[in-house]
C-alpha cells in the first residue's frame, strides 16, 4: 500500500464563514446530550400502557367474574336459563345469537364487500375510485346508534311490510323463515349488522387486493384471460388469506357491536331456529341489564358474559390480524381508525 | 510532526461491520487537509460504509459496528466521552440522493443544521445562509424564493441545497456519497465544479462510482476492492501509473 | 378446454356488471340513511332545539343543549388523554418499535382495536365510577380514550413509515440527536397524516354510545361539572329512540342528524388535511 503526502500544500488563507458553531480545533470536552435518553424513557412508557391495559382489562374482568365462574362453571355456555329472580345465569342463547346474527352478517356482508373491493381495485374508472372510497368510509363512520334508529323506524317496518311476506312466500317452509314476523328480529339484527361491516371487509379486502403485484394480473391476461378471469382466477386466489382475515376482521367487529344490535334485535332470551324472531348477544345483554342487575351475582354473571365475548373477539381478531399480515406484510392495513 | 497538521482525518486500521460480517477491513486512510480525495472501487467493496464510518453514520444501521479508530484533529471520534451528535457537526455529509427537508422552505433547509447549536442572533443566520448558499453556487437562483418550499427545485439544484445544508454549520470535513448519483450532467457539472472550489474551505472526501469524476475532481485517489484498502496516491499517479496490478485491472476496465 | 371467446367476454362482462351491483347495493344505504336522516329529522331543528334542554316526558318543545355541549366536553377529555399516549405510543413504535417490546404493542394496539366498546366500557365503570360510587363526565371521557389510544397508535405509525428514510438520514448527518430527529423532521413530515388519523379517532369517539352507558350515564340537566354524569348526543339519541313518546321519536331523528352532521364535518376536515396527496 502506498500512501503519498504532497509536499507543498496550498496555503490558502480565505475568510471562514461566520462561525456558528462551538468547535474549535483543539480537542474539547464534549457536552453529555441526554435528550435522546429522555424522549425514549418517555414514549417507552406511554407505549406500555397498551399491554397493561390489556392485562388490567382481563384481570378486572375475570376477577369480577369469578363469583359466577365459580358458582356455574361450564354449565354458564350451554344453560339457557337466565333468571335474576332464583339467581340462574345461562348465556347460552345470548352466545348463539351472537353466533348467529354474525353469521347471518357475514353471509349478507362478503358479497357486497367484495363487490366493492373487486370494482374498486379492479373495474372501476380512476375518476370513480376516490368518490366511492370516500362514500364506503362514510358508512363506517356512521354511529351505531344511528345506525339504531334507522334499524327501528326504517329497516323493520319496510321488513315487517314487504320483506317478511316475500321471504315466507319462497322459504316460509324451512325452519328459518316460518312463524310470525315480530320486527324486532334475528333477521333485522343480521341485516344491520351486515351494512355496519360492510366497509370494514371492504377496506381491508381492498387493501390487500392492492398489495397483489400487478404481474399476476398481468400474467394472466398476457394468456389470453378475460378481465374477470384474470381477476377470478389470478388476483383473487393470491390475495386469499388476505380476505380470509378480513372477512375474520369483519366477523370481530359483528360480533362486538352493541347499539344497533340491541335496538333491533328484541333482547329476549330464546333460542329459536327461525330468523323471524326475537334474539339477544353477549353486546345486547350487557348494555340492557347492566344498570339493572340488582345483585352481586346478577352482576358477576354480566361480566362473566363480557369475560367470554372479549375472550372470543380478542381470539378472532388475533387469528385474522395474523391472516392479513402474511399478504400485507406487517402494514397497519386495517388499522385506520375504520 | 509537519505530518501531523497536515492530515486533518485519518483512519487507523478501521474495520467496519454488519454482525458478523466484515465490510471494511483495517484500513488506515489519511485526508490531508484542503484536499479532495476520492474513493473508488467496484460496487460492494465498501466503499459507502468506510464513508459512513467517518461520521459515525454507520453504527446507525442494523447491526452496524466497527472497530480502529478515527482520527480527527487529534481526537478519536470513536474515544469514550466523544458524542456521535458532535462528530455529526463537524463532518458534514451528502447523499446520494437529494434530501431536501420536504415542509421547509429552502432557508430553513439550509438554516436546518444552525438551529441544532442552539439561537443564534437573526442577522447572523441570515448572513450564514447567504454564504452557505453562495458557496454552493445556487444562491443568484433561489435569493428571491428562500422562502419558497425547497422541493420545488430541480434535482440539481436540490442537491446543490444539501450541500449548502452540509457546509452552514461550517464543518471540518465534507463527505460526499456518490453526490451526482441521480443527476443529469449538467447538474453533475455543478457539483464537481462545486468541489473544486470547496476544498480550499474544507477537506473534502467524495466516493464515486465514476473514475473519469474521480479523475477530474480529486486530489488523491483511494482504490478500495473488496473491503480492503489495496492503493492510494495522487490522482495524476493512480491513474496513469498505478502500483498494483488490481489497481491497473479496475482502471483498466477489466473488471468492476 | 376452454369455452368460445364470445362465451367468456359475455361472463366477464356479466360478472363486471355483478361486481358493479353489489358495489352499488354496498353504499346504497349511505343514501337511505341520509336522506331518512333529512326528511325525519330536519323539521324538528330550529334555535330552540339547540339551546333548550330537554322538557319534562311526554311534553313537546325543548332541545338538546345539554347533550351537544356534553358531547363536546367529553369528548375533550378523551382527546385530552388519548391523543398524547396515542400519538406517543406511534412516535414509539415508529423510532423505537422494531424490538420485541415494539412487536408486542403493535399486536397489542391491533388486538385492542377490534374490542367490543362495550367491554371498554364496564372495565371504565370498575375502575373508574365503582370505586367512587359516582357516574362522571370524566369516567366517560376516560373509556373513550381507551378506544383511541390504539386508534392513533397504529395510524400515527403508519404515517411516520411513509416518511423516507433518507430524510432521517439526512437530519441525523447533520447532527441532529434522535429525539429531535423523530419530532422536528419525521413527526412534520408526517404531521398532515397523523392530524387526519386524529380526526378520524374523534369522529368515531363522538359517536359511541356503549362506553358512556355505565360512565357518563346521561343527565337530563345541564351540567357541565365534569365529576357528574353527563349527557352525549349518541346517549340521547338511545334514550329517546327506545322511549315510548312521539316527541321523543322526532327528537331521536333530529338528534340522530346533528351528531352525523358533527361526524361529517369531521370526516371532510380529515380528508382536507391530506388534501395534496392523491390516489390510492
Amino acid at each position: 500500500m502506498s500512501t503519498t503526502i504532497p509536499q507543498t500544500m496550498s496555503q490558502a488563507t480565505v475568510e471562514p464563514i461566520v462561525p456558528v458553531s462551538t468547535v474549535s480545533a483543539a480537542p474539547r470536552p464534549t457536552r453529555r446530550y441526554y435528550g435522546d435518553r429522555v424522549y425514549k424513557g418517555l414514549l417507552t412508557g406511554l407505549a406500555l400502557t397498551l399491554p397493561l391495559l390489556l392485562v388490567a382489562i382481563v384481570t378486572e374482568l375475570a376477577v369480577s367474574a369469578w363469583p359466577s365462574i365459580h358458582k356455574f362453571g361450564f354449565s354458564f355456555i350451554w344453560t339457557s336459563v337466565w333468571d335474576p329472580v332464583n339467581e340462574v345465569y345461562g348465556a347460552a342463547p345470548m352466545i348463539f345469537g351472537t353466533l348467529v346474527s354474525s353469521l347471518l352478517a357475514l353471509v349478507i356482508a362478503v358479497p357486497l364487500s367484495l363487490g366493492v373491493a373487486i370494482f374498486l381495485t379492479e373495474f372501476a374508472p380512476r375518476w370513480l375510485r376516490q368518490p366511492i372510497g370516500f362514500l364506503v368510509e362514510l358508512l363506517a363512520a356512521i354511529p351505531s346508534v344511528v345506525y339504531g334508529v334507522w334499524g327501528i323506524y326504517v329497516l323493520i317496518p319496510v321488513l315487517r311490510s314487504y320483506a317478511a311476506p316475500a321471504i315466507r312466500a319462497v322459504l316460509g317452509w324451512t325452519p328459518f323463515f316460518n312463524g310470525i314476523f315480530y320486527g324486532n328480529s334475528m333477521l333485522a339484527g343480521g341485516i344491520i349488522l351486515a351494512i355496519m361491516i360492510v366497509p370494514y371487509i371492504a377496506a381491508i379486502s381492498r387493501e390487500v387486493l392492492l398489495a397483489v403485484p400487478a404481474t399476476q394480473r398481468e400474467a394472466a391476461l398476457g394468456l389470453g384471460a378475460t378481465r374477470w378471469e384474470a381477476v377470478w382466477g389470478a388476483v383473487l386466489p393470491y390475495g386469499r388469506a388476505g380476505i380470509i382475515g378480513a372477512v375474520m376482521l369483519g366477523l370481530g367487529r359483528a360480533l362486538g357491536e352493541t347499539m344497533a344490535v340491541t335496538m333491533v334485535i328484541g333482547n329476549r332470551h330464546d333460542i329459536a331456529m327461525s330468523l323471524f324472531q326475537p334474539g339477544y348477544t353477549m353486546a345486547a345483554a350487557i348494555a340492557n341489564e347492566f344498570s339493572e342487575a340488582t345483585s352481586a351475582m346478577y352482576l358477576s354473571a354480566l361480566f362473566e358474559v363480557g369475560l367470554v365475548l372479549f375472550v372470543i373477539t380478542v381470539g378472532v381478531n388475533a387469528f385474522a390480524r395474523l391472516l392479513v399480515w402474511r399478504v400485507a406484510r406487517g402494514t397497519a392495513v386495517g388499522s385506520k381508525a375504520l | 510532526m509537519a505530518t501531523e497538521t497536515l492530515v486533518q482525518l485519518e483512519t487507523r486500521r478501521l474495520s467496519a461491520l454488519f454482525g458478523r460480517n466484515v465490510i471494511v477491513r483495517e484500513v488506515s486512510l489519511p485526508f490531508p487537509r484542503h484536499t479532495v480525495t476520492a474513493i473508488i472501487g467496484p460496487s460492494g467493496c465498501g466503499k459507502s460504509t468506510f464513508l459512513r464510518c467517518l461520521n459515525r453514520m454507520h453504527e446507525l444501521s442494523e447491526g452496524g459496528w466497527s472497530t480502529g479508530q478515527v482520527v480527527l484533529d487529534g481526537q478519536d471520534i470513536y474515544g469514550g466521552g466523544v458524542e456521535a451528535v458532535d462528530v455529526r457537526r463537524r463532518v458534514g455529509m451528502v447523499f446520494q440522493r437529494p434530501t431536501p427537508f420536504p415542509t421547509m422552505s429552502i432557508y430553513d433547509n439550509v438554516a436546518a443544521g444552525l438551529r441544532v447549536n442552539g439561537r443564534i442572533p437573526r442577522g447572523q443566520m441570515d448572513e450564514t445562509v447567504e454564504r452557505a448558499l453562495r458557496q454552493a453556487f445556487l444562491w443568484d437562483e433561489v435569493k428571491d424564493r428562500l422562502r419558497g418550499s425547497a422541493v420545488a427545485l430541480s434535482g440539481g439544484q436540490q442537491q446543490r441545497l444539501c450541500v449548502a445544508r452540509a457546509v452552514a454549520p461550517a464543518p471540518e470535513v465534507l463527505l460526499l456519497d456518490e453526490p451526482t448519483a441521480s443527476l443529469d450532467p449538467a447538474g453533475t457539472q455543478r457539483i464537481e465544479e462545486l468541489c473544486t472550489e470547496l476544498k480550499a474551505r474544507y477537506t473534502i472526501v467524495i466516493v464515486t462510482h465514476n473514475m473519469q469524476q474521480a479523475a477530474r475532481v480529486s486530489d488523491f485517489t483511494a482504490f478500495f476492492y473488496m473491503g480492503r484498502l489495496v492503493e492510494v496516491g495522487e490522482t495524476q499517479q493512480l491513474f496513469t501509473k498505478p502500483n498494483d496490478p488490481q489497481t491497473e485491472a479496475y482502471i483498466t476496465g477489466r473488471f468492476g | 378446454m376452454s369455452a368460445p371467446v364470445t362465451t367468456r367476454r359475455i361472463k366477464s362482462g356479466f360478472f363486471t356488471g355483478l361486481v358493479a351491483l353489489l358495489c352499488f347495493l354496498a353504499i346504497l344505504p349511505l343514501f337511505l340513511i341520509f336522506a331518512d336522516l333529512v326528511r325525519k329529522g330536519a323539521s324538528s331543528i330550529d334555535w330552540d332545539f339547540f339551546v333548550k334542554i330537554p322538557v319534562a316526558a311526554g311534553q313537546s318543545g325543548g332541545g338538546v343543549a345539554n347533550a351537544i355541549v356534553g358531547t363536546a366536553i367529553i369528548v375533550a377529555i378523551a382527546c385530552a388523554v388519548g391523543i398524547p399516549v396515542g400519538i406517543g405510543t406511534g412516535l414509539f413504535l415508529a423510532e423505537y418499535g422494531l424490538g420485541r417490546l415494539g412487536w408486542l404493542v403493535r399486536f397489542l394496539a391491533d388486538v385492542m382495536n377490534g374490542t367490543p366498546s362495550i367491554v371498554v366500557g364496564i372495565f371504565a365503570w370498575t375502575w373508574f365510577v365503582k370505586p367512587v360510587h359516582h357516574f362522571s363526565a370524566l369516567a366517560g371521557g376516560v373509556a373513550l380514550a381507551l378506544l383511541m389510544v390504539p386508534m392513533l397508535a397504529r395510524t400515527t405509525e403508519e404515517m411516520l413509515r411513509l416518511v423516507p428514510h433518507s430524510l432521517r438520514e439526512a437530519a441525523l448527518a447533520l447532527g441532529y440527536p434522535r429525539w429531535r430527529t423523530s419530532l422536528r423532521v419525521m413527526a412534520r413530515a408526517a404531521l398532515s397524516g397523523i392530524v387526519t388519523g386524529t380526526l378520524v379517532g374523534v369522529a368515531r369517539v363522538a359517536g359511541e354510545t356503549a362506553p358512556l352507558l355505565f360512565t357518563a350515564l346521561g343527565n337530563i340537566n345541564f351540567d357541565t361539572n365534569i365529576k357528574e354524569p353527563m349527557q352525549t348526543l349518541s346517549l340521547q339519541i338511545f334514550t329517546y329512540a327506545t322511549g315510548p313518546f312521539e316527541d321523543w321519536h322526532r327528537l331521536a331523528w333530529a338528534s340522530a342528524l346533528v351528531l352525523m352532521t358533527l361526524v361529517l364535518a369531521l370526516a371532510m376536515a380529515a380528508r382536507w388535511a391530506t388534501r395534496k396527496r392523491y390516489g390510492d
